[in-house]
């Protein structure tokens, strides 16, 4: 279960609104609390994928080691991220899946409909290595 | 003094559930083998079975990806901070 302000959860699905066509990305900073994560705060980040950002993100690992920083100054640690996906589903895809390698963290999808934020969901990266890892539906409780 | 090393939060659970782990290097590679010498679980999660690493490892030498340095032959000070990243990335 994700557990997420309804502040932080219409800015990640502004942000989708604001790149499209194009895929946003960023960071869920917070707490885990047994099985739910509790989001605190969410950090934008840019996309590198400048080659094909209608439908590919990558996020900085330079982006996501001040990310992790300032979070950390604020007593949060990274829990998860998000990213959209234009006029196309709010599921996780082949690529989602081969590309998720943060084990134990929230993978949050919206789906951005010809320019407004239609679905968002959430999938949690389950396995213990990358031989049998899987993207599981988990829900999403905005507060 | 030792070398931090900063660990994400997915591979957290073996070492402790600590953060950060202090290892006494060299370089990258000595950090690295210092880490998994430590913390034998992770090595699978770090290195291929051919003992590469694996290509969606990131390694930051305080800020500087360390492809970009002299990789694994980097060269490391006691003030330094080694960041491991796995990549985040994805796409319909």
């Amino acid at each position: 279960m994700l557990k997420i302000g309804k502040t932080e959860f219409e800015e990640i699905r502004r942000h989708g609104e604001e790149t499209y066509p194009h895929e946003c990305c960023g960071v869920l900073l917070g707490r885990a609390d047994g099985d739910e994560r509790v989001v605190t705060s969410t950090a934008r980040a840019g996309n590198t994928r400048t080659d094909s950002a209608h439908n590919r993100y990558n996020i900085d690992p330079k982006d996501l080691i001040r990310i992790q920083r300032e979070g950390r100054g604020r007593g949060e640690d990274i829990i998860g991220f998000y990213h959209s996906h234009p006029d196309h589903p709010a599921r996780w895809s082949p690529t989602d899946l081969a590309e998720a390698h943060w084990f134990g963290c929230s993978y949050v999808i919206t789906s951005v409909e010809k320019g407004r934020a239609a679905v968002t969901n959430s999938f949690e990266l389950t396995g213990s290595d990358e031989s049998d890892k899987k993207l599981v539906d988990e829900g999403i409780e905005v507060d | 003094m030792m070398t931090k090393i900063n660990i994400p939060t997915p591979l957290r659970q073996y070492v402790g559930k600590h953060p950060t782990v202090e290892v006494k290097a060299g370089t990258i590679a000595e950090a690295l083998s210092g880490l998994v010498s430590k913390h034998p679980d992770l090595r699978r999660h770090l290195y291929t079975d051919d003992g590469k690493l694996r290509s969606f490892v990131n390694v930051y030498l305080n800020d500087e990806d360390v492809r970009y340095l002299q990789k694994e032959a980097t060269a490391v000070k006691d003030s330094d901070t080694i960041s491991i990243v796995p990549s985040i990335a994805g796409g319909r």
